[in-house]
């Protein structure tokens, strides 16, 4: 997993609430065996058309967001169904940090597993964001060494994650590895188990 | 005598392996289930580091998401075979125990569980699948985790997780006749939301889940995820026992009989408290349907659809206009006026033999209304045969519906069950999702003798009805 500190990047605002991981990626996409390539289906029934066509009117088919690697989006992001698919997609996609007010459990954790970096905001805040970035190319940085938001303006916010996935991101360690360290204790506990 | 605990925090201490400082607890898992979708990118993690999995008696595979329910051996796209030939092959390669797809315990991974007595009482349960928390039902504490977390329990057989925080969903009284366990939770999740359970694992509470079945109990269980929690589970008591007893892989015997003790033995303490606590009563719900695109926009059969002017926020007006229009409803619509061009009776909410008898129930001597193409997808191939011996197959299939092969089927449409763009399904699956059944799918969450009765009329109508003892 690449270790990810600081970033930099364009915004791309996508300001509905509840967005679950059926529309982050629909399932006629998961049938693939690697963990590769899923970005091309991203938001698919949003994006396209079922001939394929892009719909215009969805605004991540709009230029202006083509570069963004930043998607801020409304409250419950990731709800529903477990698949990893969902956090492969948008990284392959090029996001690489996730901001709402609130996510879903399984989709919070499954993105800090995959180097993407989830960011709770208050409501207000990733309103501001969001409407910054409908109305002109907006670039903030996020920098999870002090746990800050910020623009080249006067926005300006902190916020919090858990030490253990704070670690991993800024590490990119491999977390089966750092596992395997307490081995021993695990067949321990098996063995008591065993006896008991 | 300790401090008076939850079942939850009970569980939790007996499987934390490691605690350190500032890390999140590393927990034993006692069972892993597996499918096809959520786990090929794991056993490629494991192959790519030369790993092994750890327990591979803990572990236990099927095939449900992508099979056929019917023609079961012509699987038209290629790659739901690759899929599917792929778990088969690392099942193989890594000595898992897998039920197949001609296996006799072949099945929904959250229906075959329990029956075969997997799931059982104290137990720590994952599967890369968010349903897991149905096994809850049993007082397991069962959560599904992403692919990256797959792996790891097949490399390490434990999580690390964080102690998470308790809900009480108190559920006072008793369901009337004709109301049912999915009505119940579809009601909670209308009234609460589809987040109020985000963080927390909930414990159901109360005289109206105790007297509820197994089957019920599942149900209720199964769609914790809907209401934001990774878990839901509810404390063992005699009906948990007497559903297990017998059971394959449950203990037997004298084994048995100890093993019942302790399940008992774990549930929650009197005097316990929860971080947090609500409350419903039983008595005061109807039967529910769904009318938008999450399974917290539910109204009673009795009710309209609701409009953009009820909305308290911006927010919320937009959604409600976007459901509406996804829908093809209008605002104050009567819910029973909408009617409908699928039944879909299946999926892990409400598959179950008795999910089966009730709907066969309302069925027996009416007809699916014209126009209205009807299936049954029994949750497994046990299922399937036990309702064949009961004739339940003959009813429905009377009544005009399909009889189908085990699987997860219509419920999100990988195979070939898919509902047409546009077309509306009356489902007795747990998401109503944008596209759940297909592109432009329209779906409406009902409990099974729901979906029935609306087989027959061709549009949503108050089973009671139908239920109401005659004199
Ligand atoms: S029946 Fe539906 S919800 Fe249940 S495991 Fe299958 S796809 Fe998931």
């Amino acid at each position: 997993m690449e270790p990810i500190r600081t970033h930099k990047g364009i915004v791309y605002p996508l300001n509905r609430a509840n967005i679950d991981t059926d529309q982050i990626i629909p399932k006629q996409f998961l049938k693939r065996i690697s963990r590769q390539g899923f970005g091309q289906f991203l938001f698919y029934n949003w994006r396209f058309h079922n001939d394929g066509e892009p719909r215009k009117e969805f605004s991540l088919n709009d230029q202006k967001y083509k570069n963004a690697s930043i998607l801020v989006a409304g409250e419950n992001f990731g709800c529903g169904s477990s698949r990893e698919h969902a956090p492969w997609a948008l990284q392959d996609f090029g996001f690489k940090v996730i901001i709402a007010p609130s996510f879903a459990d399984i989709f919070y954790n499954n993105c800090t597993k995959n180097g993407i970096l989830p960011v709770r905001l208050t409501e207000e805040q990733t309103e501001k964001l969001i409407n910054n970035a409908e109305s002109s190319t907006y670039s903030i940085t996020v920098d999870l060494e002090n746990k800050v938001v910020y623009d080249s303006e006067d926005f300006k916010a902190t916020f919090d994650l858990p030490d253990y996935q704070r670690e991993m991101l800024l590490n990119g360690w491999d977390e089966i590895a750092v596992t395997l360290t307490h081995d021993d204790k695990i067949t321990q506990f098996e063995e008591q188990r065993i006896l008991k | 005598m300790g401090k008076p605990k939850t079942i939850i925090e009970k569980i939790w201490d007996q499987h934390v392996v490691h605690q350190e400082d500032g890390k999140p607890d590393l927990l034993y898992i006692d069972l892993h289930l597996v499918h096809e979708v959520t786990s090929p990118q794991a056993f490629e993690g494991l192959r790519l580091k030369d790993r092994q999995v750890r327990r591979p008696d803990r572990t236990y595979a099927t095939m449900d998401h992508n099979v056929p329910t019917i023609h079961r051996n012509v699987i038209k796209d290629e790659v739901s075979k690759t899929q599917m030939e792929t778990l088969k092959k690392n099942c193989e390669e890594f000595n898992i125990p897998l039920a197949d797809i001609d296996h006799p315990d072949q099945g929904i991974v959250h229906v075959i569980g329990p029956e075969l007595g997997l799931t059982q009482p104290g137990k720590t349960i994952v599967c890369g699948d968010s349903h897991t928390s149905t096994h809850g039902a049993f007082g397991a504490l069962a959560f599904g985790i992403g692919t990256s977390e797959v792996e790891h329990v097949l490399a390490t057989q434990s999580l690390w997780q964080a102690r998470p925080k308790t809900l009480n969903v108190k559920v006072n009284g008793k369901l009337g006749t004709g109301v049912t366990a999915k009505d119940l939770i579809l009601a909670i999740i209308a009234k609460y939301g589809v987040r109020f359970g985000t963080g927390y694992v909930i414990e159901y509470t109360g005289e109206a889940i105790h007297s509820l079945s197994m089957e019920g109990r599942m149900t209720v269980c199964n769609m914790s995820i809907e209401a934001g929690a990774r878990a839901g589970l509810i404390s063992p008591d005699d009906t948990t026992v007497e559903f297990l007893r017998g059971k394959r892989h449950a203990p037997q015997g004298a084994d048995f009989e100890k093993a019942a003790a302790e399940w008992k033995a774990l549930a929650t303490d009197e005097g316990a408290t929860y971080d947090a606590t609500v409350e419903i009563n039983a008595d005061e719900i109807e039967p529910q349907v769904s009318w938008g695109t999450n399974p917290g926009m539910v109204i009673p059969v009795s009710a309209q659809v609701p409009s953009p002017d009820d909305a308290e926020t911006a927010n919320e007006k937009d959604a409600i206009n976007r459901a509406l229009e996804y829908m093809g409803l209008e605002a104050n619509q009567p819910i029973s006026s909408v009617h409908i061009d699928h039944v879909f009776i299946g999926s892990c909410t409400n598959s179950r033999l008795s999910d089966l008898r009730k709907a066969a129930d309302i069925l027996q001597g009416n007809k699916v209304a014209p126009n209205v193409k009807a299936i049954v997808v029994p949750g497994s191939h046990s299922v399937k045969v036990a309702a064949e011996q009961e004739g339940l197959d003959v009813i429905f299939k009377q009544a005009g519906f399909e009889w189908r092969d085990a699987g997860c089927s219509m419920c999100l449409a990988m195979n070939d069950d898919v509902v047409p763009e546009g077309e509306r399904c009356a489902s007795t699956s747990n998401r109503n999702f944008e596209g759940r059944q297909g592109t432009g799918a329209r779906t409406h969450l009902v409990s099974p003798e729901m979906a029935a009765a609306a087989a027959i009329e061709g549009h949503f109508v108050d089973v009671r009805k139908y239920s109401v003892p005659t004199a």
